[in-house]
Protein backbone atom coordinates (compact mmCIF):
# COMPACT_ATOMS: atom_id res chain seq x y z
CA UNK A 1 0.00 0.00 0.00
CA UNK A 2 1.29 3.34 -0.78
CA UNK A 3 1.39 6.10 1.17
CA UNK A 4 -1.44 8.47 -0.67
CA UNK A 5 -3.92 5.26 -0.43
CA UNK A 6 -3.33 5.56 3.47
CA UNK A 7 -3.57 9.13 3.55
CA UNK A 8 -6.64 9.02 2.01
CA UNK A 9 -8.36 6.92 4.20
CA UNK A 10 -11.66 8.08 5.02
CA UNK A 11 -11.57 7.16 8.59
CA UNK A 12 -8.59 9.36 9.14
CA UNK A 13 -9.76 12.90 8.66
CA UNK A 14 -6.73 14.30 11.01
CA UNK A 15 -3.61 12.33 12.19
CA UNK A 16 -1.96 10.20 10.70
CA UNK A 17 -0.39 8.25 14.00
CA UNK A 18 -2.10 9.27 17.43
CA UNK A 19 -1.52 7.98 20.85
CA UNK A 20 -4.53 7.76 23.11
CA UNK A 21 -4.42 8.32 26.84
CA UNK A 22 -1.39 5.68 26.85
CA UNK A 23 -0.18 3.77 29.79
CA UNK A 24 2.93 1.65 30.12
CA UNK A 25 4.64 -0.25 33.00
CA UNK A 26 7.82 -2.31 32.63
CA UNK A 27 7.02 -4.55 35.96
CA UNK A 28 6.15 -1.91 38.68
CA UNK A 29 7.80 1.01 36.98
CA UNK A 30 5.02 3.09 35.48
CA UNK A 31 6.86 4.52 31.67
CA UNK A 32 3.73 5.99 30.24
CA UNK A 33 1.10 7.30 32.14
CA UNK A 34 -1.48 8.72 29.85
CA UNK A 35 0.38 10.12 26.98
CA UNK A 36 -1.31 11.25 24.38
CA UNK A 37 -0.37 13.18 20.88
CA UNK A 38 -1.48 13.37 17.30
CA UNK A 39 1.27 13.70 14.62
CA UNK A 40 -0.09 14.97 10.91
CA UNK A 41 0.55 13.57 7.88
CA UNK A 42 3.99 14.64 6.32
CA UNK A 43 4.62 16.40 9.69
CA UNK A 44 8.00 16.49 11.42
CA UNK A 45 7.11 16.06 15.26
CA UNK A 46 10.52 15.93 17.95
CA UNK A 47 9.90 14.36 20.98
CA UNK A 48 11.94 16.23 23.88
CA UNK A 49 11.70 15.74 27.63
CA UNK A 50 14.26 14.56 30.77
CA UNK A 51 16.30 11.18 30.74
CA UNK A 52 13.58 8.62 31.73
CA UNK A 53 10.53 10.64 31.24
CA UNK A 54 9.42 8.17 28.69
CA UNK A 55 9.97 9.18 25.71
CA UNK A 56 11.36 6.00 24.14
CA UNK A 57 8.70 4.12 25.23
CA UNK A 58 6.61 6.42 23.45
CA UNK A 59 8.48 6.21 20.20
CA UNK A 60 8.10 2.49 20.38
CA UNK A 61 4.20 2.16 21.40
CA UNK A 62 3.72 4.45 18.71
CA UNK A 63 5.67 2.61 16.01
CA UNK A 64 3.87 -0.99 17.27
CA UNK A 65 7.27 -2.28 18.29
CA UNK A 66 5.82 -1.91 22.19
CA UNK A 67 2.30 -2.86 23.12
CA UNK A 68 0.60 0.06 25.76
CA UNK A 69 -1.22 -1.77 29.18
CA UNK A 70 -3.71 0.83 28.32
CA UNK A 71 -4.99 3.53 25.89
CA UNK A 72 -5.03 2.78 22.11
CA UNK A 73 -2.84 3.45 18.90
CA UNK A 74 -4.37 4.45 15.65
CA UNK A 75 -2.17 4.55 12.26
CA UNK A 76 -4.48 6.59 9.70
CA UNK A 77 -7.46 5.75 12.14
CA UNK A 78 -6.76 1.93 12.71
CA UNK A 79 -6.11 0.84 15.83
CA UNK A 80 -2.48 -0.68 15.42
CA UNK A 81 -2.00 -1.95 19.36
CA UNK A 82 -4.69 -4.64 18.85
CA UNK A 83 -3.51 -6.31 15.58
CA UNK A 84 -2.14 -9.40 15.41
CA UNK A 85 1.61 -9.65 15.89
CA UNK A 86 2.33 -10.32 12.25
CA UNK A 87 0.15 -7.86 11.10
CA UNK A 88 1.89 -5.25 13.20
CA UNK A 89 5.59 -6.34 11.90
CA UNK A 90 4.54 -6.43 8.20
CA UNK A 91 3.16 -2.64 8.41
CA UNK A 92 6.48 -1.97 10.36
CA UNK A 93 8.45 -3.22 7.55
CA UNK A 94 6.13 -1.89 4.78
CA UNK A 95 5.39 1.41 5.90
CA UNK A 96 7.77 2.44 8.88
CA UNK A 97 11.48 3.14 8.97
CA UNK A 98 14.08 3.42 11.67
CA UNK A 99 16.43 5.22 13.17
CA UNK A 100 18.31 4.19 16.27
CA UNK A 101 20.97 6.21 18.07
CA UNK A 102 23.21 2.85 17.98
CA UNK A 103 23.62 -1.30 17.04
CA UNK A 104 21.12 -0.88 14.04
CA UNK A 105 23.52 -1.91 10.88
CA UNK A 106 24.45 -5.34 10.74
CA UNK A 107 28.33 -5.15 10.62
CA UNK A 108 29.15 -8.19 8.46
CA UNK A 109 27.34 -6.62 5.33
CA UNK A 110 28.84 -4.20 3.50
CA UNK A 111 27.13 -0.70 3.29
CA UNK A 112 25.00 -1.12 0.19
CA UNK A 113 23.57 -4.11 1.33
CA UNK A 114 22.75 -2.97 4.55
CA UNK A 115 20.75 0.05 2.88
CA UNK A 116 18.91 -2.91 0.05
CA UNK A 117 17.99 -4.79 3.70
CA UNK A 118 13.98 -3.64 3.93
CA UNK A 119 13.87 -3.89 0.04
CA UNK A 120 15.35 -7.76 -0.14
CA UNK A 121 13.08 -8.44 3.54
CA UNK A 122 9.56 -7.44 1.46
CA UNK A 123 10.76 -9.41 -1.41
CA UNK A 124 12.11 -6.74 -4.08
CA UNK A 125 14.38 -8.76 -6.46
CA UNK A 126 17.86 -8.71 -5.13
CA UNK A 127 19.45 -6.47 -8.58
CA UNK A 128 16.73 -4.48 -8.19
CA UNK A 129 17.04 -3.61 -4.43
CA UNK A 130 21.22 -3.32 -4.75
CA UNK A 131 20.46 -0.59 -7.41
CA UNK A 132 18.05 1.35 -5.69
CA UNK A 133 20.26 1.43 -2.52
CA UNK A 134 23.11 2.63 -4.62
CA UNK A 135 21.36 5.33 -5.67
CA UNK A 136 21.52 6.77 -2.01
CA UNK A 137 25.43 6.78 -1.59
CA UNK A 138 25.55 9.49 -3.65
CA UNK A 139 23.42 12.31 -1.85
CA UNK A 140 24.58 10.81 1.43
CA UNK A 141 27.82 12.02 0.37
CA UNK A 142 28.99 8.32 1.32
CA UNK A 143 30.72 7.80 -2.46
CA UNK A 144 33.32 4.90 -1.94
CA UNK A 145 31.45 2.91 1.09
CA UNK A 146 29.18 0.88 -0.82
CA UNK A 147 31.35 -2.27 -0.73
CA UNK A 148 32.85 -1.62 2.77
CA UNK A 149 31.41 -3.49 5.71
CA UNK A 150 29.43 -1.39 8.03
CA UNK A 151 31.74 -2.38 11.18
CA UNK A 152 34.44 -0.37 9.50
CA UNK A 153 32.14 2.85 8.85
CA UNK A 154 32.96 6.12 11.05
CA UNK A 155 30.16 6.94 13.17
CA UNK A 156 28.90 9.78 10.83
CA UNK A 157 29.06 7.53 7.89
CA UNK A 158 27.13 4.74 9.73
CA UNK A 159 24.61 7.23 10.53
CA UNK A 160 24.02 8.04 7.60
CA UNK A 161 23.62 4.72 5.90
CA UNK A 162 21.11 3.83 8.88
CA UNK A 163 19.48 7.12 7.13
CA UNK A 164 19.44 5.72 4.10
CA UNK A 165 18.25 2.36 4.82
CA UNK A 166 15.46 3.71 6.70
CA UNK A 167 14.31 5.63 3.87
CA UNK A 168 14.82 3.44 0.69
CA UNK A 169 11.40 1.79 1.00
CA UNK A 170 10.18 5.44 1.09
CA UNK A 171 8.50 4.55 4.56
CA UNK A 172 5.08 6.90 5.35
CA UNK A 173 6.56 6.88 8.62
CA UNK A 174 10.25 7.54 9.80
CA UNK A 175 10.88 6.79 13.54
CA UNK A 176 13.91 8.36 14.61
CA UNK A 177 15.62 7.94 18.25
CA UNK A 178 18.50 10.05 18.98
CA UNK A 179 20.10 9.62 15.57
CA UNK A 180 22.46 12.06 16.02
CA UNK A 181 23.49 11.01 19.78
CA UNK A 182 26.97 9.75 18.48
CA UNK A 183 27.72 12.35 16.29
CA UNK A 184 29.67 15.59 16.55
CA UNK A 185 27.98 19.15 15.60
CA UNK A 186 28.73 19.29 12.26
CA UNK A 187 27.76 15.76 10.90
CA UNK A 188 24.76 16.07 13.13
CA UNK A 189 23.69 19.12 10.94
CA UNK A 190 24.43 17.25 7.81
CA UNK A 191 22.55 13.96 9.21
CA UNK A 192 19.77 16.34 9.80
CA UNK A 193 19.31 18.52 6.99
CA UNK A 194 19.74 14.66 4.74
CA UNK A 195 16.88 12.94 6.93
CA UNK A 196 14.81 16.66 6.58
CA UNK A 197 15.47 17.43 2.81
CA UNK A 198 14.40 13.07 2.52
CA UNK A 199 11.28 13.45 4.53
CA UNK A 200 9.76 16.45 2.93
CA UNK A 201 10.84 15.18 -0.47
CA UNK A 202 9.07 12.17 0.03
CA UNK A 203 6.20 13.60 2.24
CA UNK A 204 7.56 11.01 4.95
CA UNK A 205 6.05 11.75 8.44
CA UNK A 206 9.27 11.93 11.14
CA UNK A 207 8.79 11.52 14.73
CA UNK A 208 12.33 12.28 16.01
CA UNK A 209 13.42 11.84 19.93
CA UNK A 210 16.15 14.01 20.84
CA UNK A 211 17.04 15.98 23.60
CA UNK A 212 19.17 18.54 21.78
CA UNK A 213 17.72 22.07 21.21
CA UNK A 214 19.42 22.47 17.69
CA UNK A 215 18.32 19.01 16.63
CA UNK A 216 14.73 19.50 17.71
CA UNK A 217 14.76 22.38 15.96
CA UNK A 218 14.78 21.13 12.28
CA UNK A 219 11.16 19.85 13.39
CA UNK A 220 7.57 21.60 12.98
CA UNK A 221 7.26 21.38 16.37
CA UNK A 222 8.08 20.07 19.34
CA UNK A 223 6.26 18.35 22.54
CA UNK A 224 7.72 17.50 25.94
CA UNK A 225 7.51 14.30 27.79
CA UNK A 226 7.86 14.68 31.68
CA UNK A 227 6.82 11.64 33.75
CA UNK A 228 5.24 9.56 31.04
CA UNK A 229 2.70 12.15 30.33
CA UNK A 230 2.46 14.78 26.93
CA UNK A 231 2.99 18.23 28.45
CA UNK A 232 1.23 21.04 25.80
CA UNK A 233 1.51 24.28 25.84
CA UNK A 234 -1.75 25.76 25.87
CA UNK A 235 -1.77 29.18 27.33
CA UNK A 236 -3.13 28.83 30.86
CA UNK A 237 -2.73 31.05 33.72
CA UNK A 238 -0.24 30.84 35.66
CA UNK A 239 -1.67 30.99 38.93
CA UNK A 240 -3.55 27.88 40.49
CA UNK B 1 35.70 49.80 12.59
CA UNK B 2 34.39 47.23 10.25
CA UNK B 3 34.49 49.88 6.97
CA UNK B 4 38.28 50.71 7.98
CA UNK B 5 38.89 46.80 8.36
CA UNK B 6 37.03 46.40 4.54
CA UNK B 7 38.89 48.96 3.37
CA UNK B 8 42.42 47.08 4.58
CA UNK B 9 42.06 44.46 1.86
CA UNK B 10 42.30 47.10 -1.14
CA UNK B 11 41.99 50.51 -1.90
CA UNK B 12 38.16 50.84 -2.79
CA UNK B 13 35.73 53.26 -3.67
CA UNK B 14 32.79 54.29 -1.25
CA UNK B 15 30.13 51.67 -3.03
CA UNK B 16 32.26 48.93 -2.96
CA UNK B 17 32.57 48.60 0.60
CA UNK B 18 28.86 49.63 1.45
CA UNK B 19 28.09 46.61 -0.94
CA UNK B 20 30.46 44.19 1.14
CA UNK B 21 29.60 45.77 4.53
CA UNK B 22 26.15 44.93 3.27
CA UNK B 23 26.99 41.01 2.42
CA UNK B 24 28.79 40.25 5.39
CA UNK B 25 27.47 42.39 8.32
CA UNK B 26 24.22 44.06 6.87
CA UNK B 27 21.72 41.03 8.04
CA UNK B 28 18.60 42.76 6.74
CA UNK B 29 20.20 46.37 7.76
CA UNK B 30 21.75 47.72 4.86
CA UNK B 31 23.94 50.88 5.35
CA UNK B 32 22.64 54.30 3.94
CA UNK B 33 25.23 55.84 1.77
CA UNK B 34 25.28 58.76 3.74
CA UNK B 35 26.63 56.84 6.86
CA UNK B 36 29.08 55.24 4.75
CA UNK B 37 30.48 58.81 2.99
CA UNK B 38 30.35 60.56 6.70
CA UNK B 39 32.51 57.29 8.39
CA UNK B 40 34.97 57.58 5.42
CA UNK B 41 35.13 61.68 6.00
CA UNK B 42 35.80 60.75 9.50
CA UNK B 43 38.72 58.50 9.35
CA UNK B 44 40.15 60.71 6.75
CA UNK B 45 40.03 64.05 8.86
CA UNK B 46 41.37 61.45 11.74
CA UNK B 47 44.39 60.17 9.32
CA UNK B 48 43.28 56.75 8.88
CA UNK B 49 42.74 56.75 5.49
CA UNK B 50 43.97 58.38 2.47
CA UNK B 51 41.00 60.11 -0.45
CA UNK B 52 42.29 59.52 -4.11
CA UNK B 53 41.79 61.63 -6.90
CA UNK B 54 38.30 62.10 -8.09
CA UNK B 55 38.15 59.74 -11.35
CA UNK B 56 36.60 60.92 -14.38
CA UNK B 57 33.65 59.63 -15.13
CA UNK B 58 30.31 59.96 -14.17
CA UNK B 59 28.57 58.95 -10.85
CA UNK B 60 28.84 60.48 -7.35
CA UNK B 61 31.03 57.66 -6.41
CA UNK B 62 34.81 58.56 -8.43
CA UNK B 63 37.24 58.33 -5.12
CA UNK B 64 39.37 56.08 -4.05
CA UNK B 65 40.03 55.38 -0.30
CA UNK B 66 43.45 54.19 0.60
CA UNK B 67 43.85 52.93 4.73
CA UNK B 68 46.51 54.64 5.98
CA UNK B 69 49.70 53.26 8.25
CA UNK B 70 47.55 54.63 11.16
CA UNK B 71 44.21 52.87 9.89
CA UNK B 72 46.20 49.32 9.91
CA UNK B 73 47.50 49.71 13.54
CA UNK B 74 43.98 50.60 14.28
CA UNK B 75 42.07 47.53 12.93
CA UNK B 76 44.64 45.23 14.64
CA UNK B 77 44.54 47.03 17.67
CA UNK B 78 40.36 46.45 17.94
CA UNK B 79 41.59 42.87 16.50
CA UNK B 80 43.21 41.93 19.56
CA UNK B 81 40.57 43.30 22.19
CA UNK B 82 38.40 40.65 23.77
CA UNK B 83 34.94 41.47 23.26
CA UNK B 84 33.40 41.57 26.77
CA UNK B 85 32.52 37.84 27.90
CA UNK B 86 28.68 38.27 28.23
CA UNK B 87 26.42 37.67 29.52
CA UNK B 88 25.92 39.61 33.51
CA UNK B 89 24.82 37.39 36.54
CA UNK B 90 21.46 39.50 36.01
CA UNK B 91 18.64 37.72 33.82
CA UNK B 92 14.93 38.60 33.61
CA UNK B 93 14.83 34.68 32.73
CA UNK B 94 16.09 34.13 36.35
CA UNK B 95 14.08 37.62 37.63
CA UNK B 96 10.68 35.90 36.13
CA UNK B 97 11.05 32.60 37.95
CA UNK B 98 12.04 33.51 41.51
CA UNK B 99 8.83 36.27 41.12
CA UNK B 100 6.86 33.20 40.23
CA UNK B 101 7.99 30.90 42.87
CA UNK B 102 7.47 34.05 45.42
CA UNK B 103 4.09 34.74 44.01
CA UNK B 104 3.17 31.22 44.42
CA UNK B 105 1.90 31.19 40.43
CA UNK B 106 3.31 28.60 38.11
CA UNK B 107 7.51 28.74 37.48
CA UNK B 108 6.98 25.38 35.39
CA UNK B 109 4.55 26.90 33.72
CA UNK B 110 6.21 30.14 32.91
CA UNK B 111 9.53 27.89 31.84
CA UNK B 112 7.54 26.05 29.31
CA UNK B 113 6.57 28.51 27.54
CA UNK B 114 9.80 30.21 27.15
CA UNK B 115 11.16 26.93 26.09
CA UNK B 116 8.45 26.95 23.13
CA UNK B 117 9.21 30.90 22.69
CA UNK B 118 12.98 29.79 21.88
CA UNK B 119 12.54 26.63 20.07
CA UNK B 120 10.23 28.58 17.90
CA UNK B 121 12.86 30.95 17.12
CA UNK B 122 15.62 28.36 16.87
CA UNK B 123 13.70 26.61 14.44
CA UNK B 124 13.24 30.14 12.41
CA UNK B 125 17.40 30.15 12.45
CA UNK B 126 17.52 26.81 11.11
CA UNK B 127 15.27 27.74 8.37
CA UNK B 128 17.25 30.57 7.95
CA UNK B 129 20.48 28.21 8.07
CA UNK B 130 19.23 25.88 5.83
CA UNK B 131 17.96 28.27 2.74
CA UNK B 132 20.88 30.65 2.99
CA UNK B 133 24.38 31.16 2.67
CA UNK B 134 27.41 30.51 4.73
CA UNK B 135 27.42 33.66 6.19
CA UNK B 136 23.88 33.41 7.04
CA UNK B 137 24.62 29.75 8.91
CA UNK B 138 27.21 31.54 10.53
CA UNK B 139 25.34 33.85 12.33
CA UNK B 140 22.20 32.13 12.70
CA UNK B 141 25.02 29.21 14.23
CA UNK B 142 25.67 31.72 16.81
CA UNK B 143 21.91 32.59 17.55
CA UNK B 144 21.75 28.98 17.77
CA UNK B 145 24.10 27.89 20.25
CA UNK B 146 23.23 31.08 22.69
CA UNK B 147 19.53 30.02 22.61
CA UNK B 148 20.38 26.19 23.52
CA UNK B 149 22.38 27.97 26.65
CA UNK B 150 19.62 29.87 27.77
CA UNK B 151 17.86 26.24 27.15
CA UNK B 152 19.86 24.45 29.14
CA UNK B 153 19.72 26.63 31.96
CA UNK B 154 15.89 26.25 31.29
CA UNK B 155 16.18 22.34 32.00
CA UNK B 156 18.46 22.29 34.87
CA UNK B 157 16.14 25.32 36.71
CA UNK B 158 12.91 23.38 35.55
CA UNK B 159 14.79 20.23 37.45
CA UNK B 160 15.58 22.27 40.52
CA UNK B 161 12.65 24.67 40.99
CA UNK B 162 11.47 22.34 44.55
CA UNK B 163 14.73 23.37 46.01
CA UNK B 164 14.27 26.75 44.75
CA UNK B 165 11.01 27.71 45.63
CA UNK B 166 11.96 25.91 49.24
CA UNK B 167 14.25 29.02 49.25
CA UNK B 168 12.59 31.81 47.92
CA UNK B 169 9.66 30.98 50.44
CA UNK B 170 11.38 30.51 53.64
N1 LIG C 1 12.91 -2.56 28.90
C1 LIG C 1 12.70 -1.92 30.05
N2 LIG C 1 12.60 -2.56 31.21
C2 LIG C 1 12.37 -1.93 32.37
N3 LIG C 1 12.22 -0.60 32.48
C3 LIG C 1 12.33 0.13 31.35
C4 LIG C 1 12.57 -0.49 30.07
N4 LIG C 1 12.62 0.50 29.16
C5 LIG C 1 12.42 1.65 29.81
N5 LIG C 1 12.24 1.44 31.13
C6 LIG C 1 11.97 2.47 32.14
O1 LIG C 1 10.90 3.27 31.69
C7 LIG C 1 11.13 4.63 31.93
C8 LIG C 1 11.09 5.41 30.63
O2 LIG C 1 12.17 4.98 29.82
P1 LIG C 1 12.46 5.53 28.37
O3 LIG C 1 13.53 4.69 27.79
O4 LIG C 1 11.19 5.64 27.62
O5 LIG C 1 13.00 6.99 28.71
P2 LIG C 1 13.60 8.11 27.75
O6 LIG C 1 12.76 9.31 27.95
O7 LIG C 1 13.73 7.57 26.38
O8 LIG C 1 15.02 8.38 28.39
P3 LIG C 1 16.45 8.69 27.70
O9 LIG C 1 16.41 10.16 27.36
O10 LIG C 1 17.42 8.42 28.80
O11 LIG C 1 16.61 7.81 26.51
C9 LIG C 1 12.44 4.71 32.66
O12 LIG C 1 12.18 4.78 34.04
C10 LIG C 1 13.13 3.42 32.29
O13 LIG C 1 13.98 3.00 33.32
MG1 LIG D 1 15.38 7.07 25.14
Amino acid sequence: MNAETVRAHPDAPGALIEARDVGLSFGPTPALRGASVAVQAGEILAVMGPSGSGKSTLLHCLAGILTPDTGEILLAGRRLDTMRENARSALRRDRFGFVFQFGQLVGELSAVENVALPLLLSGTPRAEALARARSWFDRLDLDGTQTRRCGELSGGQAQRVALARALVARPEVLFADEPTGALDSLTGEHVMNLLVSCAREQGTTVILVTHEPRVAAYADREIIVRDGTVTSFAAAPLLP
Amino acid sequence: MALLGLLEREPSHGYDLKRDYDAYFGRGKPLPFGQVYATLGRLARDGKVLVGETEPGAGPDRKRYVITKQGVSEVETWLREPVEPEPHLQTVLFVKVVLALMSGRSAEGYLDLQRAAHLQRMRELTALKRTGGMVDALLADHGLFHLEADLRWIELTAARLDALADMVRA
